[in-house]
């Protein structure tokens, strides 16, 4: 039993099987992860970039965490700014990492496909920590696994993604995950906020929190941002506030209160009230810490997969 | 697979078991500062036995833990096929304890260096003793048993299999012959 | 070579309608005689075992980039790739540095294609710089020689100074080439907006950024009774808009791509950079809307938008990299594979798409295959499958979608300004 997958480059097309094996070896690296020393040699000599081409703290230091537990050699990579900018190539970046022999490249950045080209010209394996607004596969990982954990299962459960998912790589990588596992998938927003073709996602659409809500076994808060410029798609963070917040009055409206997640980071008082966010029913930290364990289990399986494998 | 000789049936094996108990016994006056680690996958069910026995002839309960060693396997890139990590369960701080890794088979010891390894970052030990239920020889790395079940002569190109009934639905002790080299540093 | 004997040309010619076997003569450039018997022993013949000979091709979209980037293409490469692909006339937008938007510009490219055997047609720009602020000197434009106007690259959003170029270039009856989009509605878009988009959240370009464009565009000519022809047709809505107007008597013509009669967005799934384009690959409903426009009339031509640009620029992010594909060596071959072979249109209509129709759009003389004609000719041949490499590739740029893809109708040459240009030298 390996991944099929040599890259983690989104969830879309990633078999069930792979994404099970991913979530049944967190628990172990969980556990590595508890202990007084948090630290195994398994990745030893292994060299791993984190390639960030779009300023990012908590996923950076999320794998950052995961590689360092697992002993691998770390070399951390930021621009700010794309390739392009320097009158670079994506392909001479591509060179560039396949002439420093680097093992595993984990890449954000803020074009969709952009680790999709970089991965088809290197023979490092690639993880996406972000592509625009693609995917997160990670994220996504993190938090079916975080739900599992608090559910024990992914299969028949209702999952609402709430707020701006046209611009969301949560949202997709959310959608790609769990419809895989066998849960049923809705998104709620302004429609202005949802993509033009959204049902062709496959997903229940809400634009009433309320009937969202009442829907929802879990629910998934993504952050919320307004634009500051003509054609934003809200008019004002208050109005959106008023029509989708997460608040505990809304919660406590409904029968069987829904499980409560935030990708981070959170904006108070804005998408997710602070009574919820801190409430029983939020696993928001828990996600945190799942995060670093997820992207052990899944840099043990890409990292020391064997071509035999597949 | 080719089964050479059958070195214990079900009774050979249970003798086995209480042979290594009493060893044990004799080495350590009292069990009260001994906790007991398997090695997964086998050597979990043959500390187990071991408690168990422990627990009926001495009336002590030893804890008992079981170690994953596989984050820590020297060959977990060069090996052929990926190995899965698996969880850890030590419901105990293992510091100051005499430790009795238990395994199934001592044979390059490389899952025993591993494992101590493992026990290191788990915490440090009074002592550490390895219990194995059987040696067959070929070592890679400077590795001893303080306790042996059996001692079986073999060649490069057999293989020891300890059948459990928990897993293997029956108990046993085979000598097998592989029909392709061994995988490097399996043990 | 001024004088060749074709023997055995299958001879399609909309206008004269003929489409028969038979042998072409042609002396110092000019066809001296069609039929059997002609064979003076002096004149190379080349045997064309009943491949098709038709009237010249042209291309009336086309980017040569020359002058201001020549890095991506010149007259020179980009007339060698059209003649590799068949066509006698390319007509070049004005989206070059300096844009051509002065007579200078348009003399400088008519000199620099002086002695080509594809005709190079210039296409003026509507505005100044291509700017969309002041009406650029249409006048001095059409007398050194532009064939049309445009904007192209980029819409006339102005509406008052689209109505005026309207009225204004009713006076050398040459239309005005439009870039329809609504900038505000493709925002920063680079793909079509649908159920591909939702998967990989790129940025997408409604089909209402072209559509809303056309619909203004139709009003503003039914009004002033100018001439509007719609460049590369890519949405159901357009199409739509097109028939109607037609209908309604609107002088309005369209072309469309092969690229959009051939690709949907799903080809953007894998993020490849020659899958960008603008406008951008559509629905499979558009796509068929296109082909059903084609068929019926509503679309007159097939142009490329041939748009070279340099490996180094498609190499980068997808948002980042230029819109646009080369085209012009696949154009023929995917007219013929998608169209002619699937029946949406015979191939005296696809003749008729790529010669007769922009040719008449553009004002330009009618090619007639009849004695005494000058000789312009593309040959191609029907039972000749051949597949594209983009390496071989006469064009400048490698930006195609289509390489290592197999067409039918391998192009044999081009007979144009006294010159008999094979394809495969």
């Amino acid at each position: 039993m390996a991944l099929s997958i040599r890259h983690l480059l989104g969830l879309e097309n990633v078999p069930r099987e792979d994404i099970q094996l991913i979530l049944d070896t967190t628990p172990s690296f969980l556990e590595v992860i508890n202990r007084p020393i948090k630290k195994v040699p398994t990745l030893q000599g292994t060299t791993i970039v984190n390639l960030f081409f779009e300023s990012s703290t908590r996923t950076r230091v999320s794998f950052e965490l995961a590689e360092r537990r697992l002993s691998a050699d770390v070399v951390n990579f930021a621009a700010s700014t794309s390739s392009v900018n320097k009158g670079e190539t994506l392909l001479d970046t591509a060179r560039n990492i396949e002439a420093m022999k680097v093992d595993m490249v984990v890449m954000r950045h803020s074009v969709p496909g952009a680790p999709h080209f970089l991965s088809r010209m290197c023979t490092s394996a690639f993880i996406n920590a972000g592509d625009g607004a693609h995917e997160h596969p990670t994220q996504a990982l993190l938090d079916m696994y975080s739900i599992r954990q608090k559910t024990g299962a992914l299969e028949g459960l209702n999952v609402c993604i709430i707020g701006d998912i046209a611009h969301s790589r949560v949202a997709r990588s959310n959608i790609f995950g769990l419809k895989t596992m066998g849960a049923s998938v809705a998104v709620c927003g302004p429609p202005s906020l949802l993509p033009h073709d959204v049902e062709s996602l496959g997903v229940r659409v809400f634009t009433n929190l309320d009937e969202a809500l009442s829907f929802s076994d879990v629910i998934n808060v993504l952050r919320i941002q307004l634009e500051r410029k003509a054609g934003a798609a809200f008019p004002s963070l208050r109005e959106y506030r008023e029509t989708f917040g997460i608040t505990g009055k809304r919660l406590e409206r409904l029968p069987n209160p829904p499980l409560v997640l935030h990708p981070g980071p959170l904006n108070r008082e804005v998408e997710i009230s602070s009574d919820v966010a801190d409430g029983p029913a939020s696993i928001i930290l828990e996600q945190v810490t799942n995060g670093v364990a997820v992207r052990m289990a899944v840099l043990y399986l890409l990292g020391t997969r064997k071509e035999s494998d597949s | 697979m080719k089964i050479i000789e059958t070195i214990a049936d079900e009774l050979g094996f249970v003798r086995t078991i209480s042979r290594l108990a009493h060893e044990i016994l004799e080495r350590n006056k009292t069990l009260e500062n001994v906790v007991l680690i398997g090695i997964r996958t086998r050597g979990e069910y043959i500390a187990r036995r071991l408690a168990a026995y422990l627990e009926e002839v001495e009336s002590v309960t030893v804890p008992l833990g079981v170690l994953d060693v596989t984050m820590y396997r020297d060959d977990v890139r060069g090996h052929l096929k990926q190995p899965l990590p698996h969880k850890t369960e030590i419901p105990f701080d293992i510091s100051g304890k005499t430790v009795i890794l238990v395994d199934d088979v001592l044979y390059t010891g490389r899952t025993a260096r591993a494992a101590l390894d493992a026990l290191t970052d788990l915490g440090r030990p009074a002592c550490v003793q390895l219990a194995i239920l059987v040696d067959r020889g070929h070592r890679q790395v400077p590795i001893r048993a303080d306790f042996t079940g059996k001692n079986v002569t073999t060649l490069e190109h057999e293989e020891i299999h300890v059948l459990v009934k928990e897993i293997d639905e029956r108990d046993a002790i085979l000598l097998v012959e592989t029909p392709e080299p061994q995988q490097p540093g399996k043990d | 070579m001024n004088s060749v004997l074709f023997k055995n040309a299958h001879i399609v010619d909309p206008i004269s309608g003929r489409d028969e076997v038979t042998d072409i003569l042609i002396e110092h450039g000019t066809i001296s005689s069609i039929g059997k018997p002609a064979a003076p022993s002096s004149v190379e013949t080349i045997d064309l075992k009943g491949a098709i000979a038709a009237p010249g091709f042209c291309d009336m979209h086309v980017h040569l980039r020359e002058p201001g980037y020549e890095h991506k293409e010149t007259i020179a490469t980009g007339t060698a790739a059209a003649a590799a692909g068949g066509f006698t006339a390319v007509a070049c937008m004005p989206n070059t540095d300096p844009p051509i938007d002065s007579a200078e510009v348009v003399r400088a490219i008519i000199d620099l294609a002086s002695g080509l055997a594809v005709d190079v047609l210039p296409v003026g720009a509507i505005t100044r710089k291509r700017e969309g602020e002041e009406l650029a000197p249409l006048a001095e434009l059409a007398g050194a020689g532009a064939v049309a106007f445009s904007d192209d690259g980029a819409p006339v959003v102005n509406s008052r100074l689209m109505r005026i170029a309207f009225e204004y270039a009713l006076m050398f009856n040459k239309p005005l080439i439009q870039h329809a989009e609504d900038l505000s509605l493709t925002n920063n878009g680079c793909v079509h907006e649908g159920a591909v988009s939702a998967r990989t959240g790129l940025p997408p370009i409604p089909s209402i950024s072209e559509t809303v464009m056309v619909a203004r565009d139709l009003m503003l000519a039914a009004y002033t009774g100018g001439l509007y022809h719609v460049s590369h047709v890519s949405t159901a809505g357009t199409v739509n808009l097109v028939r109607e107007a037609k209908k309604r008597g609107v002088r309005v013509t369209a072309e469309a791509t092969p690229h959009h009669f051939t690709l949907t967005d799903e080809a953007t799934a894998g993020f490849d950079t020659n899958t960008k384009m603008k406008p951008p690959l559509r629905s499979r409903d558009d796509l068929e809307a296109i082909k059903e426009g084609l068929r019926d009339g509503t679309i007159d031509a097939i142009a490329t938008d041939h748009a070279p640009h340099a490996e180094h620029e498609k190499l980068v992010e997808y948002t980042y990299a230029p819109f646009g594909i080369i085209g012009l060596e696949t154009a023929v071959g995917l007219t013929l594979r998608e169209l002619v072979l699937p029946g949406v249109l015979t191939l005296v209509e696809a003749v008729e798409k790529l010669s007769t129709n922009p040719r008449r759009i553009l004002g330009l003389k009618e090619i007639r295959l009849e004695p005494g004609e000058p000789a312009n000719l593309t040959l191609f041949d029907m039972n000749n499958r051949w597949t594209f490499d983009v390496a071989k590739s006469k064009s400048k740029s490698r930006n195609s979608p289509f390489h290592g893809e197999s067409f039918p109708g391998k192009i044999i040459g081009i007979f144009n300004r006294q010159q008999f240009i094979r394809a495969n030298d």
